[in-house]
């Protein structure tokens, strides 16, 4: 441990200030907060809960569900990151689906569904585009290989998330929000600020055990005062301005759109889709799939647990009839989901509480 | 003549003769090594390991190894792990029609060389060709015959609180090397496989160190299915120095970028070894000797409390849980 991080360490065990509830709002933060053994160093005035990061596990069941309807009644082959193959839809999940015999292939990025489409211009393709800010340029260059390539068969079945709108429906739930790294580092800091005149405070975040501590730290260090704050303690990477070519790339491309997120609901101008003049791109067009709801599994507390309002524990399938194996919420299926995260760390009982 | 294997190579006539003759003869040639239906062996003094392993990897050739040698090593050291020294193998192949002769001869020749630096002995062997999509390429199964050199035969069961968690070398370059070949993730980095055989390293360890009480090879699931296996078989715990664990830089790095654990990443070539802490040094002086266990390294305690569990001391000095194997690792997209 170096100097810095040792005392950053320090400040945080023996920090007693005011009551503070810290909420983090990224699935890399979630697991590296577990991994790291953080809640361990935190005295009973401070309180970390990890709120909507995961991409996965906000994805409503209805775009599963719409998903579902692609590959199994339009025959379409989708094209989907691993994650979310598992994760339950109102009837059934993409696994399930596959067992009844449709085509659904994992890819690690958008542009390698592209390549398949390219390489099976026979077959329609669509990939299931989620994620925030940091994954949509991928979606997007995914987007402009097929138009470079004429291709006919690729689409995106999009879910596209942006975080300022879960950032204001999430005020009310904490304190002090960890602010995902990554996210900033393509949309810049003005959001955060803009949740400073709202009074709402913040600390970007990166993803080492130096930059989580000491952000941490630094929010501790800052709630003191009692007034609201906005630091970027990770200016190695997140700049003020971002990355304005991601940002102007995914405005030629998309639009805003309201969104449904899992377990917290409608979030207007939240999601991102593609613009009308590439409708022949967008598969809810192209195939006439119809947005919609979808349920979840009633006793599933998932909603609650992203506002930080209950814990894994607390819910009444939690490691019961919902486990990794057998995931009934969205935060069980991903790794990066609060519940898995919990689950998965759980034995320990002192890094759980 | 040919260069890519056909269907009637492995129909046991006139062909296959031929290819016993051109591709194993001239690698496998030794006094046991036989034309007959099953070798001739000579007893062995002590008591008999026997173990078997079939190899399927894809690609069948990656940075620092290939299948045959990989077949050579897996059970090299799954007799070694029991004390045993590797006496005898046999090695069974199934080859997918249309596959690359010359492909087949270095995958060979490489078993060949792995087999003579261990002083194993392939005596008797097998060759089936199937037809063109019915295997991958090349699928080798190896069986080995070991003679146990130690009353104190290693267990599993036989880890005790105190005692000295070892490593023979970094974790998990195996498992990063053959993701990455694999080119699903676009990814590059300089890794090669750790495949080796090991049992120079576990002979010493027995005969300069002595009351090894557990070695197992990291092979599928890496060192992290290993301890916990360890921990249920000896109904203890098993406490990890995270900042001690060698993990070579560019594997931390591509399991930072997919957002894996390199304690579950396959190793080929190193193993788990649990002595009583008084001789760990002694080990690690002894397997620092021999190139294959040079970077050999202790990174944790065998424990009393916590039975069952893997727990990791991380580097800003809090006690984590080691989550428990079996779930899938998946490659985190934010």
């Amino acid at each position: 441990m170096n100097e810095s991080l040792k005392a950053a360490v320090e400040y945080i065990k023996n920090y007693n200030g005011r009551k503070i509830r810290m909420m983090e709002v990224c699935g890399t933060h979630t697991h590296e907060i577990f991994r790291l053994g953080i809640r361990e160093l935190l005295n009973e005035n401070v309180e970390i809960v990890s709120g909507p990061g995961c991409p996965v596990c906000v994805t409503p069941p209805g775009f599963i569900d719409e998903a579902v309807e692609l590959a199994l009644d339009k025959k379409v082959t989708v094209c989907t990151f691993g994650d979310l193959v598992r994760v339950p839809g109102t009837e059934q999940s993409l696994s399930e689906a596959k067992a009844s015999g449709a085509k659904v292939k994992v890819v690690y990025s958008p542009q390698d569904a592209e390549k398949y489409a390219s390489e099976h211009r026979d077959e329609e393709v669509a990939f299931l585009s989620i994620g925030f800010e940091t994954t949509t340029p991928s979606s997007v260059i995914a987007v402009k290989n097929a138009i470079a390539d004429g291709l006919k068969n690729f689409s995106l079945l999009t879910a596209n998330k942006t975080m300022p709108g879960a950032y204001e429906a999430m005020a009310d739930f904490a304190d002090v929000f960890i602010y995902p790294g990554h996210v900033h580092a393509i949309s810049g800091i003005s959001d955060c600020e803009k949740m400073l005149e709202k009074g709402v405070s913040g600390v970007i975040a990166g993803f080492t055990a130096d930059e989580l501590i000491s952000a941490i730290a630094i929010a501790l260090k800052k709630s003191e005062s009692g007034k609201p704050f906005f630091v970027n303690a990770y200016p190695r990477v997140v700049k003020a301005e971002g990355s304005p070519e991601a940002q102007k790339m995914v405005r030629q491309f998309m639009e805003e759109t309201d969104a449904e997120w899992r377990g917290i609901g409608v979030i207007a101008d939240s999601g991102m889709s593609l613009k009308s003049e590439y409708a022949e791109f967008d598969a809810e067009k192209k195939f006439g799939i119809e947005r919609r709801s979808g349920r979840s599994n009633p006793g599933c507390r998932c909603g609650e647990i992203l506002k930080g309002m209950c814990k894994p524990a607390e819910c009444p399938l939690f490691g019961k009839v919902c486990s990794p194996e057998h995931p009934v919420g969205a935060c069980m299926v991903s790794g990066e989901g609060t519940c898995s995260a919990y689950y998965l760390y759980g034995k320990d009982k002192t890094n759980v509480r | 003549m040919s260069d890519k294997i056909t269907l009637a190579e492995g129909a046991g006539g006139k062909q296959t003769a031929a290819l016993i003759d051109s591709v194993f003869k001239e690698n496998f040639t030794n006094e046991y090594f036989t034309a007959d239906d099953a070798a001739v062996l000579p007893q062995p003094k002590g008591r008999i390991a026997m173990s078997t392993d079939g190899f399927i990897v894809s690609p069948v050739f990656f940075p620092g190894g290939n299948i045959g040698k990989l077949s050579i090593c897996g059970t090299v050291n799954d007799l070694s792990c029991m004390g045993a020294r590797p006496l005898y193998l046999t090695s069974s192949f199934i080859i997918e029609e249309g596959f690359e002769k010359e492909d087949l001869r270095k995958i060979v020749r490489s078993m060949a060389e792995t087999a003579a630096y261990v002083g194993v002995k392939i005596v008797a062997g097998d060759t089936k060709v199937v037809p063109h999509g019915k295997a991958d390429g090349v699928f080798i199964t190896t069986t080995g015959v070991g003679e146990i050199i130690t009353d104190n035969v290693p267990s599993g069961a036989k880890a005790k609180p105190g005692d000295a968690v070892i490593v023979t070398g970094d974790v998990g370059r195996h498992g990063a090397t053959i993701l990455l070949s694999r080119d699903d993730y676009g990814i590059e980095a300089d890794i090669k496989s750790d495949c080796a055989p090991l049992w120079k390293s576990v002979e010493s360890a027995i005969k300069e160190v002595g009351d090894v009480h557990v070695i197992r090879d990291a092979t599928r699931g890496g060192v992290g299915t290993v301890l916990y296996e360890i921990t249920k078989e000896s109904g203890v715990g098993v406490r990890l120095e995270a900042e001690e664990i060698p993990v070579a830089e560019p594997v931390r790095g591509v399991c930072s970028m997919l957002g894996l654990e390199p304690l579950y990443l396959a190793c080929e070539g190193t193993m788990v070894m649990i002595v009583p802490d008084e001789k760990s040094d002694k080990l690690i002086e002894t397997l620092s000797k021999i190139s294959e266990t040079k970077d050999a390294k202790k990174i944790g305690v065998i424990t009393e409390e916590h039975s069952g569990l893997v727990s990791l001391k991380t580097e800003i000095g809090t006690e984590t849980v080691l989550p428990e194997p079996g779930h899938e690792l998946l490659p985190r997209i934010c």
